[in-house]
């Protein structure tokens, strides 16, 4: 009995038990919950595996050569038929990329016109906006999408009859044609100057903030480049021979020709993303402002700021600190809801890549594609972003 | 001395009409400026434009229980495609003679719902009365026993479908949710990074494609034999869904615990679990409760994801009804039908949460 003693302390003395020990107790969790993740995992890959041999499911992505031998609706690139799944697919992604690049844009700028005017003074205007932020915040995109797209192919008449909102643009049950300036060289160098333009203002903004730092004086930067914006495509424009033809679209047998042509999938799911996303960006946007105090505005005025320059340098930079983070996520949900896509009929990436599963029976390899790009470009768009938001990050002292 | 107390002798003088009552209103708020003047008009002409018109096709010119013959003669709104549909629209396959059931169960989930609403009824009991009425509701829509004959949960639909859906959906993704949100704020190497991954790459995909992938893949992981029911399924992509946005939320409310608690509990001598469970959560997760309520109301609107894998919820059931023939052509009533549900669900919890907000932040 008195050997035992010394042989208790002893132990006590030199470690304490496993079950007390933080340092292993956190080894052994993490071997734990690896072993679990791994034997899962390997788990479902065998029966995945025996069960794609039982149905002869062939796996890989041989299928990416073979001939896709179905339609699709509309694309950027040329494609028929007789092209292969993986142009079917670039052509699906470049659907998905267009409708999620004009979304966006058309969703910060009506996002913010009804955040603005959340915040108006005008009773009338303030209620307008809060009635549209609530009810759309409320009803699901997707029901949205269908209803936007029921109007379209049900209540819309057929071209013969289009409803012409304003000159140039009709709606009709095969979507909305607009009238566009004929294609002309001229174009092509307004779109180089405005480059030139973008690339000269940059270089602009430089030296004035450098000037401006040395020397104290300031330079017009912002009416500057507005002018050098406006200008020097209008000069481009006027060299290149002042081409004022318009394509107007015309009716001819069923349908338009001529102008451009929005298919009513395609509009129906602009529609639906635009105003959906815009009610989330409009509170976002409101929460932004209202979240630089007016103990701010005051001090600049008192400092003799103008109001534009107060916007400009005081509560811009502090609202936008507040509205980039949640502005990203609600770009990214755009992205992602334009999935919802496959239910009205546009063949976005989704669509496409659904109808190839049918296809071939590579139900896996669809879908593990379908994950991939979609956090292929929410993981680019978060980079970006948070390279913005650094930028724009408050320093500190 | 005696003058200073007296009277004035001029009688007062009131404000000029144009600054108070209606006319000081409408100057104050809507013509204040020029530039709000022109607001006001462009805005009461598009009011105009749009809404006697609506006025007209909703209400004037509507028909409620007419038959579709008679729908498709008029040309106003056919509300008669809900009031003659509502039974299939609200229930899908459930059998007719058993619809009280989800009836039944709507309505308890609609008085459990109320009485969370007021906050001085929430005790321990509460969460047992939940857990409790879960329960009823289930074996209400199940059946099985005193009487009650067996209803498959492949034959649910509709409205109880897309409330399942939503509620065991956030059930089950809430403590998930909130053991990734420890994972990720772990200090084991190997739990955090697997947390990271799982929270990141979930939040980076579409929810349909989760829901293709319980729908197509998930039957090729099971050994053969087994089969899974397609809800069942699609409420596990659901879970799996939403416990990556909980955890994000849950992880600012972990976030916003300031480090003397953690200290505090440490030099207590608690141990992680007790920390966690004793101290850190509950202040966590009260913090995070109007977050929650809005994953709870996006949880909501996504159920209706369901439809492009086909599952009868409540927007199935309104577009299988469309594609009758006889009654086709009336989906902007059927639709504004179905957002009227959504929107009044949804505002009841955006309004709540709103007002939970303003509570706590006392």
């Amino acid at each position: 009995m008195q050997q035992q003693v010394p042989s208790i302390s002893q132990t006590s003395e030199a470690k304490t038990s496993f079950w007390h020990d933080p340092d292993r107790l956190a080894v052994f969790y993490q071997a734990l919950a690896l072993a679990v993740v791994i034997l899962v995992g390997y788990y479902l890959f065998t029966n995945t595996l025996t069960n794609l041999e039982r149905q002869n499911i062939a796996t890989g992505f041989g299928f990416f050569g073979k001939e896709a031998a179905f339609e699709i609706g509309e694309s950027l690139i040329s494609y028929s038929a007789a092209d292969t799944y993986a142009r079917a697919l670039l052509a699906g992604v470049l659907n998905t990329l267009k409708v999620a690049v004009i979304g966006i844009i058309l969703t910060v700028v009506l996002g913010t016109i009804v955040g603005i005017a959340r915040l108006s003074s005008n009773w009338l205007v303030s209620r307008t906006a809060a009635i549209y932020t609530e009810v759309l915040q409320d009803i699901p995109v997707l029901l949205q999408l269908f209803f936007w797209y029921a109007i379209f192919y049900e209540i819309l008449p057929s071209p013969r009859q289009a409803v012409n909102p304003f000159s140039g643009v009709f709606l009709s049950n095969r979507g909305m044609v607009m009238g566009v300036p004929e294609s002309h060289p001229a174009h092509i160098g307004m779109l180089v100057a405005f480059a030139a333009g973008c690339v000269a203002i940059w270089i602009l903004r430089r030296w004035a903030r450098k000037r401006q730092e040395e020397t104290g004086r300031i330079f017009p930067v912002f009416r500057t480049s507005v002018a050098l914006l406006l200008a020097l495509p209008v000069l481009a424009w006027v060299t290149g021979g002042a081409p004022t033809a318009m394509d107007v679209p015309e009716l001819r047998g069923f349908n338009f020709v001529g102008g451009i042509n929005f298919s009513p999938e395609f509009a129906a799911l602009l529609l639906g993303l635009v105003l959906y996303t815009a009610a989330f960006v409009a509170e976002i946007v409101r929460a932004g402002i209202q979240s630089v105090s007016h103990g701010q505005t005051e001090a600049a005025m008192s400092l003799g700021l103008r109001p534009g320059k107060i916007l400009q340098l005081v509560i811009l930079p502090q609202a936008l600190r507040v509205i980039v983070p949640p502005l990203t996520s609600q770009m990214l949900n755009l992205t992602k809801n334009s999935s919802l896509a496959v239910a009205i009929g546009y063949p976005d990436f989704v669509s496409v890549a659904n109808t190839t599963i049918n296809q071939t029976g590579q139900a896996i390899e669809g879908i593990a594609m379908i994950m991939a790009v979609y956090l292929f470009f929410s993981l680019t768009t978060s980079a970006f972003m948070n390279w913005y938001n650094k930028k724009v990050k408050l320093v500190e002292r | 001395m005696t003058a200073h107390s007296t009277k004035p002798a001029y009688p007062e003088i009131k404000p000029p009409v144009t600054s108070i009552g209606l006319i000081g209103w409408i100057r104050a708020n809507l013509f204040n400026s020029w530039f709000n003047s022109i607001l006001t008009l462009l805005v009461l002409a598009g009011l105009y434009k749009i809404v006697p018109p609506f006025v007209k096709w909703a209400f004037i010119d509507s028909l409620w229980t007419s038959s579709s013959a008679e729908c498709h003669a008029s040309g106003g709104a056919c509300w008669s495609i809900i009031t003659a549909n509502i039974r299939f629209i609200l229930f899908g396959f459930y059998p007719p003679s058993e619809q009280w059931r989800p009836l039944a169960a709507i309505i308890l989930l609609v008085v459990m719902l109320l009485v969370t609403r007021n906050r001085t009824w929430w005790h321990r009991s509460l969460l047992w009365a939940w857990a409790a009425a879960l329960l009823v509701m289930w074996t209400l829509m199940r059946g099985g026993f005193i009487g009650l004959t067996t209803v498959e949960s492949t034959q649910w639909g509709g409205l109880p479908l897309t409330l399942v859906l939503a509620i065991f959906g956030l059930t089950a993704a809430y403590p998930l949710g909130v053991i990734l949100a420890l994972g990720r704020q772990s200090r084991m190497p190997a739990i955090k990074a697997l947390c990271i991954i799982y929270i990141e790459l979930i939040r980076g995909v579409p929810l349909i494609s989760l829901l293709f992938m319980s729908s197509v893949i998930f039957p090729l992981f099971l050994p053969e034999g087994v089969t899974v029911n397609k809800i069942v399924r699609a409420q596990a992509a659901i879970i799996l869904f939403t416990a990556a946005y909980i955890a994000e939320v849950v992880r600012g409310g972990l976030q916003a615990v300031p480090k003397g608690q953690f200290e505090a509990a440490d030099s207590l001598g608690l141990t992680y679990f007790q920390t966690m469970r004793l101290v850190v959560l509950p202040q966590a997760l009260k913090i995070v409760i109007p977050p929650t309520v809005s994953i709870l109301i996006s949880a909501f609107k996504d159920t209706s994801l369901v439809v492009i894998i086909a599952l009868y919820d409540i927007l199935k059931t309104t577009q299988a009804t469309l594609s009758n023939p006889k009654w086709m052509g009336f989906s902007t009533e059927a639709y504004i039908f179905l957002a009227v549900i959504y929107f009044v669900s949804c505002f009841f919890m955006s309004d709540w949460s709103r007002r939970l907000e303003k509570d706590l932040s006392i």
